[in-house]
């Protein structure tokens, strides 16, 4: 059994920070396809659209008839562990560094024999697993089997650790928590196990209900972080930068506009100097820190989230300009993205659909509520996606989005103004 | 009703070469191939230009093929092959090129199989090995075959009751052959309590259970056996052989090769059965599959391999002398080479050249090989029987 989690001891300032290495990450452009599905959180396997074969290894055409249309579906990962072992050796530094590593071959119900990580608490075999699929630290897909039934302190296996970003016992920072989210992110956090969450506010005259609450937790320490100033950041930056371990960029500046609505291009540039800019200045002077401590220990520098919105991936007239400056700071994510990558570095882009708050109060429900908003993203901390879709709408989206970018275009155009 | 397989008739094997192994390698791939081929010809009393067809196996090679390697030795041929077959490549390449000269299409074949080892080629090998490897498999940390055929022992010895004293068995003995052996890299004696306690690699296998990788290169030449009588050249027949490629696709873990398929056709062609073995070659890259072979080749029945094992003792000198050269885990594996060593020292037995531990009175042998992680399993097999001159 996994052993209760235990605060890995302060950091030793005589030792050298050890530097990142990662897993192997060069796949072939099919096995891609197993990697696009854990981003969302997803095992899927190719299924052969005339036989019904399910197909692992990735491949190009069905072993059974040799058709060429595959297409990758959610497996539910049940299977047995035939054989198991320990590695002692490996010909990969980032293995070397953390052996022993237990490893599984596991006979999928679907049919498919697959290798996976094995968790500690799996049995011998023959046992009963359960297979998903997690982003490792290259960001690529791999394979982890879970014991069949939930076990105590699962979570903290040494190896689904290592798929993770658990916040348990890691040092973070929430950018804007004086808003509904951000009070709950905190409030999530503080209850996930983090050491230190540090809560960034613009203003520091501002006292919204529930920060009072959210202040006296024990630990949380408050910290001025103004995104449009750069000096500000800056110097944040060099008091804090060297120890945060998560970055959730919850910062946001939502006015409701399309373009004939309003005069000028003030609005549209408040919007562009938080959400894009904000993100630009934040990576600037927190990222090279992050980068240089994905693994200094046991709570090494793991993770960087974006609240984004579903708005960023086709533009929500109504909300012309703020869709606008979030598909900027989508892009610009994916940048940031490649940049904290060799670093092993998860950057998570949250993609909400319309939050219960102020600025969305005209539209329709459903609507995200903060408090789920936020426990969803502790939810993906713990989890192997780096793309998060909470809620109804977001899904919804998403979902008419993959099936065609043009038609979703068309309908959110057709949406009637609020 | 399968056509039964023609006969070898009057084509023959000889010149068995070794070039000598060495852990590591500055030299390429073409080197230890040129020596191979330099030291054949040489054996064989052949000009260059005699040779007229030309059998490669490389891992190391690349970005060259045999293509590539014509050239690069100036040799002239009409007939060419590339065997990418690792463990199964000798056999493979017996067989390919028995049937060229049988049917005429050259006349004399070399046929050569050899790898070089730099500190670094083993690893880049094993990430680049095969797309499945480097999809599924690799990411994992695991290195090369040594997780794979951790599964396959750990649930031979589950399923069949092996234990690790069996596998322990095999390895001395080799070890013994070995010593007598002048190019195995493996020089003091092993004992059963070493094997043992050896340093653990992917439970359960230890040190001594994988085999190390090296440079070096094997090489033998197939041709006429009038032509061999000319030259002046012991000579061993080619009785019957078999090659399958991934047999079994639905077995859960890999506990049978392709081998359990072909044994029959194989002792059918030859006109003999297991038991009329004198000595065996079989691939020994980690010892369980040298047990899983005892059994597919009918040795004994499935399951039945560590009995066998308990009750047979395996040197030269033994009641069934086994890889009597050492093996791959005595010799070391030099990469494609590692394919053609076993059939090799068959050769050497069956023409009374042997260049270590002779085994008495060896009339018939049997060469096997096994190759191939391309994800959860060796996927290539084979054997020969090969016989002295009547």
């Amino acid at each position: 059994m996994t052993r209760p989690p235990v605060r890995p001891p302060r950091k030793n300032p005589i030792l050298r920070t050890r530097l990142p290495t990662l897993p192997p990450a060069a796949r072939s452009r099919v096995a891609l396809g197993l990697t696009a599905a854990a981003a969302r959180g997803r095992f899927e396997l190719q299924v052969c659209r005339d036989c019904g074969t399910v197909q692992y290894p990735p491949r190009e055409a069905c072993r059974a008839c040799l058709s060429p249309r595959l297409d990758w579906r959610v497996q539910d990962g049940n299977g047995e562990l035939v054989a198991e072992t320990t590695l002692r050796h490996s010909h990969e530094l980032f293995f070397r560094e953390r052996m022993p590593w237990r490893l599984g071959l596991i006979k999928l119900d679907s049919g498919p024999l697959v290798v996976a990580h094995l968790h500690g608490d799996c049995g011998s075999p023959p046992a009963r697993v359960r297979v998903r699929a997690h982003l490792d630290r290259a960001g690529q897909a791999a394979l982890l089997a879970l014991p069949d039934k939930d076990t105590p302190h699962m979570a903290d296996d040494r190896e689904l650790r290592e798929l993770t970003c658990d916040p348990k016992f890691r040092k973070v920072l929430v950018t804007d928590a004086k808003t509904p989210l951000g009070q709950a992110l905190v409030e999530g956090l503080a209850g996930a196990g983090a050491d230190l969450v540090w809560a960034g506010a613009a203003e520091p005259w501002k006292k919204p209900p529930g920060f009072e609450r959210v202040k006296a937790l024990p630990q949380v320490a408050i910290v001025p972080l103004d995104l449009t100033d750069s000096r500000a950041v800056k110097e944040l930056a060099g008091e804090i930068g060297g120890r945060v371990d998560i970055l959730i960029n919850n910062a946001d500046h939502h006015r409701n506009f399309g373009i004939a609505a309003r005069d000028g291009v003030e609005t549209a540039r408040a919007e562009m100097d938080i959400n894009y800019f904000g993100l630009l200045r934040l990576a600037q002077e927190f990222a090279p820190a992050m980068r240089a401590r994905g693994a200094d220990g046991p709570s090494s520098a793991v993770a960087w989230v974006n609240v984004l919105s579903v708005f960023a991936l086709s533009n929500f007239p109504p909300h012309g300009t703020y869709s606008a400056s979030k598909a900027a700071a989508l892009s610009l994510s994916q940048c940031l993205r490649a940049e904290l990558a060799p670093a092993g570095v998860r950057v998570i882009n949250v993609f909400p659909g319309p939050i219960d708050d102020e600025w969305n109060q005209t539209l329709p429900p459903p609507k995200i509520a903060p408090a789920r908003l936020a426990a969803d993203i502790v939810t993906a901390l713990r989890g192997g996606a780096e793309d998060v879709f909470p809620g109804d709408v977001a899904q919804d989206w998403l979902e008419r989005w993959r099936d065609n970018p043009k038609a979703l275009e068309r309908e959110l155009a057709a949406m009637p103004k609020q | 009703m399968t056509r039964s397989r023609a006969a070898y008739d009057d084509v023959v094997v000889a010149v068995p070469v070794t070039v000598p192994y060495v852990r590591y390698s500055i030299r390429g791939a073409h080197w230890f191939l040129a020596a191979a081929l330099a030291a054949l010809i040489k054996r064989a009393g052949l000009g260059k230009d005699q040779i007229d067809g030309l059998c490669v196996s490389s891992f190391t090679l690349a970005p060259d093929t045999a293509v590539g390697l014509t050239q690069h030795l100036g040799l002239t041929l009409r007939w060419l092959d590339h065997i990418p077959m690792g463990g199964a490549c000798g056999i493979v390449a017996l067989r390919r090129a028995a049937r060229a000269v049988q049917s005429g299409d050259a006349e004399m074949v070399a046929c050569i199989a050899g790898d070089t080892n730099h500190t670094h080629s083993f690893r880049l090998n094993l990430a680049t090995f095969s797309q499945f490897a480097r999809d599924a498999v690799y990411p994992y940390g695991a290195g090369g075959a040594n997780a794979s055929f951790a599964f396959l022992t750990a649930y031979y010895m589950r399923v069949y009751g092996a234990t690790r004293e069996d596998f322990g068995k095999l390895c001395v003995a080799q070890r013994a052959n070995a010593l007598q052996f002048p190019h195995a890299l493996m020089k003091k004696p092993l004992t059963l309590d070493a094997y043992l306690n050896a340093r653990l690699i992917a439970d359960p296998l230890r040190l001594y259970d994988c085999v190390m990788p090296c440079a070096g290169a094997e090489a033998f030449l197939v041709l006429r056996r009038a032509a061999a009588e000319e030259l002046g050249l012991p000579y061993a027949r080619i009785l019957a052989t078999i090659e399958r490629h991934n047999a079994f696709p639905d077995d859960p873990v890999q506990y049978r090769g392709g081998w359990a398929l072909d044994r029959d056709e194989l002792y059918a062609q030859a006109g003999v059965g297991p038991k009329d073995i004198d000595v065996l070659a079989a691939y020994d890259d980690y010892p369980v599959i040298t047990l899983m072979q005892l059994e597919d080749l009918g040795f004994c029945d499935k399951g039945g391999g560590p009995d066998f094992v308990r009750r047979e003792s395996f040197t030269a000198a033994g009641s069934f002398p086994l890889n009597t050269s050492g093996g791959q885990l005595s010799v070391g594996q030099a990469g494609a080479a590692g394919g053609f060593l076993g059939l090799v020292e068959i050769i050497r037995q069956v023409t009374r050249k042997p260049l270590g531990a002779a085994v008495d009175n060896a009339r018939l042998g049997l060469a096997s090989g096994f190759g191939m992680i391309n994800y959860d399993r060796g996927l290539c097999s084979g054997a020969a029987i090969l016989a002295a001159d009547q």
